[in-house]
């Protein structure tokens, strides 16, 4: 017995519109303080006003959101009491606005409470993602991540109950974004859709749509970077990240993700290139270990015919790599400016927080503690995994 | 030598797995906390787990016999399931099958040595009747 939640999708040109059609009373949007400075919050603000809403904005979302920043939301939803709660924004704004639904209907609860198996019983308000990047998957998903700013260190958790009620998907929103933010966005829907394809948690309801999602980013990811008004890749960008979001959403993801959030929390990177720098190793490590169905991946996309499973894997990451190297993803450790000994000394807890992450253990293979110590050498130096 | 689960001798045989894994005993080695898996309307099986080993581990006919930092709840098809590696454990919990009491995030941070645990289970010869 397995779960899978979606949200209602609006997608394509003119989602946005959408909201017009909406009812309810008073919107409360989290954001963050970019968006309403390039005016794309008084473009959801408008489309609320016209569906009859009263709404109140609260812009204080910082990359990677902290357990203090949602317990202020809360508070604010507390005193406008909305009947909708909108998140717009990248994946931070989006978590922030799950917890903060939370915090809001359920003030007993700390964030760090939520998880899975308890039952939220939410029902004053209902939720709206709206992605302003190509990448996080956040609309589609129950999960988010928080920072505890204090333990300098991140945790994912969820509830079935947070998936957005719905997730509106307007190509025109990513559309200003720049080029570096649409590389690493992309490349973290790149990595949910191939690690949620080859997780342990993978079945029948989520394959087709993670092979659908790393081809389209294959495929696009690419246009979008060097072109940001190429709306049929931005389209096709965002189509992919929900995809892939609906994908990974239920069936978990692998080890890059373990690493990457490990490694992101710990030397402050960005999450989809903290990920991405860690997938084609992990793709390399799990079919040197004969795992990982990555062929099917590599023929979806159109990358070979090769029916030999290894040759269709390594044909993949070393695509990957060449897609991660157009788009200006650094390929190893050093590239990110980090020197050895900084390294070394953080080496024990990228080990222990890769291993403690929530995405470690679905991983289709899994290394032991030195093998993982291993691998995050082998990342700083860029050498190949050869075990 | 197959062990008829649940039994106190199979207790005993989960036991003597746990203490010799050395895949458990790594991943475990900053674990602290006690456990009892219950089947629902019978017998508990009581973990006194530290540092990567097995202090003390009992069959407890009355389940709830013991106050321990955390309890898993199933029925006995669920437990058989989860022994045959048929249904992993942190998707019975989040589906419910299983049910925990106990702090969730301290077992989502310990994931790999939960399941190193149900590695040693898997491993006892089991017969069911
Ligand atoms: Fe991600």
């Amino acid at each position: 017995m397995w779960y899978f939640s979606s949200p209602f999708v609006v997608f394509g040109e003119e989602a946005l519109g959408h909201l017009e059609q909406l009812s309810g009373e008073r919107a409360l949007i989290v954001t963050d303080a970019t968006l309403t400075r390039l005016g794309i919050v008084a473009r959801v603000e408008e489309a609320l006003h016209k569906a009859g809403m009263q709404t109140r904005v609260f812009d204080e979302v910082e990359p990677e959101p902290s357990l203090q920043t949602t317990k202020r939301g809360a508070r604010v939803a507390a005193d406008f009491q909305p009947d909708w709660i909108v998140g717009l924004g990248g994946g931070s704004p989006m978590d922030a606005s799950k917890a903060i639904w939370a915090m809001y209907e359920r003030p007993d609860l700390e964030p760090t409470e939520i998880n899975p198996m308890i039952t939220l019983g939410l029902h004053k308000a209902r939720l709206i993602a709206i992605p302003t990047t190509a990448g996080t998957g956040s609309e589609a998903t129950w999960a988010l991540v928080l920072t505890d700013t204090e333990e300098r260190r991140k945790f994912s958790t969820g509830s079935r109950e947070l998936v957005p009620t719905l997730a509106i998907v307007d190509p025109s929103l990513t559309q200003g974004l720049p080029p570096r933010i649409t590389a690493d966005t992309g490349l973290d829907a790149l990595t949910h859709a191939i690690e949620g394809y080859v997780t342990v948690w993978r079945n029948d309801f989520t394959d087709g749509l993670c092979l659908k999602a790393a081809q389209l980013v294959l495929t696009y990811l690419e246009r979008a970077v060097r072109n940001g008004d190429d709306m049929e890749a931005r389209e096709h960008m965002a189509n992919a990240a929900t995809i892939a979001g609906l994908g990974f959403g239920n069936a978990n993801l692998g080890l890059g993700h373990a690493m990457g959030h490990s490694f992101g929390a710990l030397f402050k990177q960005p999450h989809g290139r903290a990920v991405a720098l860690f997938l084609p190793y992990t793709i390399d490590y799990t079919t040197n270990g004969g795992l990982g169905r990555y062929g099917d991946i590599a023929r979806f996309a159109g990358l070979t015919d090769s029916r030999d499973e290894e040759e269709a894997a390594r044909i993949l990451a070393v695509r990957v790599r060449e897609l991660e190297q157009a788009v200006g993803q650094p390929m190893c450790i050093a590239d990110f400016g980090i020197d050895r000994a900084a390294f070394r000394e953080m080496l024990p807890r990228l080990v222990e927080y890769a291993e403690q992450d929530t995405q470690f253990f679905t991983a289709p293979r899994i290394p032991d503690t030195e093998e993982l110590a291993q691998m995050f050498e082998y990342v700083y130096e860029g050498r190949s995994i050869d075990f | 030598m197959s062990y008829k689960f649940p039994s106190p001798e199979w207790v005993k045989a989960f036991e003597e797995q746990i203490n010799s894994s050395d895949a458990y005993a790594n991943a475990a080695k900053t674990w602290e906390g006690d456990i009892t898996l219950i089947i629902d309307g019978g017998p508990g099986i009581y973990l006194d787990l530290w540092h990567g080993k097995c202090r003390a581990a009992e069959y407890l006919t009355d389940p709830h016999s013991k106050n321990p930092e955390f309890k898993i709840t199933g029925d006995l098809e669920k437990w058989k399931k989860v022994l045959a590696g048929k249904l992993d454990p942190v998707q019975g919990m989040v589906t419910r099958q299983l049910k925990l009491d106990g702090n969730l995030v301290k077992i989502m941070k310990n994931v790999k040595a939960a399941q190193e645990l149900v590695r040693c289970a898997t491993r006892v010869p089991t017969t069911f009747e």
